[in-house]
């Protein structure tokens, strides 16, 4: 098993991110990739958002990949991103399950 | 935030999605402005335990106005006529109205969305804050708010007449 890379990008602006570290904190731990770092990018202007397709704060990348596929109206932009929990609610962070699938699948991958 | 509690709420008048005007002086016996988006997580999260109390307090007269302040220029999904396709997919109990200067929430000190403010029958600020503990957990069913309201239609002060907003800030024009 792979040790994926973690990076999540961030804005100030949203009150969002410690909720999605310790989300993301805890399904690290539970599928034992505990060697994983958790690299940190933060977003700070509107350049900065359109420049890396930042479609709102937190976004996670794993081995580079958004973990949440693009809505057709998201847009680059200093915001707190929408995700849809797999109850249908609504959240600000992705439900720990997508997290915990995206993961597994990256830690599985052979290393070329 | 310096509009006290207890204070009379700055008064306005805002066009809602079908240009219709609504002003902030009514006979109700309890107004809530309501601060939200289109856009935000929380804003969307909290809006329909927001939009039951709408519901289940409209027999007691209290009424609630919606408010999207955001700049759409730089957030596009908080524009006019997504406002307008918003309220035609969805069944909304509240008028959605725009504050395109922005001067609604500046008034009011309005910091998040949502960002929730209970006037009582003389437009005197009783509750500003959040519309419950947590946006995660619609069990809560928006229990602050409903507290704030209960209180005052019952004219007594409300025990919890301020929490702390959370959501996403207010997106202000340069």
């Amino acid at each position: 098993m792979r040790t994926p890379d973690v990076e999540v990008l961030w804005w100030d602006g949203c009150p969002s991110t410690e909720r999605a570290l310790d989300e993301l904190g805890a399904v690290l731990r539970e599928l034992g990739l505990v060697d994983a770092q958790v690299r940190m990018r933060e977003i700070t202007t509107d350049a900065d958002a359109e420049r890396v397709g930042f479609l709102g704060s937190p976004t996670i990348l794993i081995d580079g990949r958004d973990i949440a596929p693009a809505a057709s109206n998201d847009t680059a932009a200093l915001s707190c991103r929408v995700y849809r929990r797999r109850d249908g609610r609504i959240s600000p962070t992705p439900d720990p399950e997508d997290l915990k699938d995206v993961l597994r699948r990256a830690a599985a991958q052979e290393v070329s | 935030m310096t509009l006290t509690i207890g204070e009379a709420a700055p008064e306005f008048e805002l066009p809602d999605t079908e240009g219709a005007m609504w002003a902030s002086r009514d006979s109700a016996p309890a107004t809530v402005v309501v601060f939200t988006c289109n856009h935000c997580p929380y804003a969307l999260a909290w809006h329909d335990r927001i939009a039951q109390a709408a519901r289940d307090y409209a027999d007691q007269g209290v009424r609630f106005l919606a408010i999207n302040s955001n700049d759409a220029e730089r957030y596009p999904r908080d524009s006019y006529e997504a406002m307008r396709q918003r309220v035609a997919a969805e069944d909304w109990p509240m008028p959605y109205l725009h504050d395109a200067t922005q001067e609604v929430a500046r008034t009011y000190e309005a910091e998040k969305t949502p960002h929730l403010f209970v006037l009582d029958a003389e437009s005197r600020l009783r509750y500003a804050g959040a519309p419950d503990a947590d946006y995660d957990d619609p069990a809560l069913r928006a229990q602050w708010l409903r507290d704030a309201l209960d209180a005052v239609l019952a004219g007594v002060e409300p025990a919890r007449p301020q929490t702390r907003a959370v959501g996403c800030s207010i997106k202000w024009k340069p």
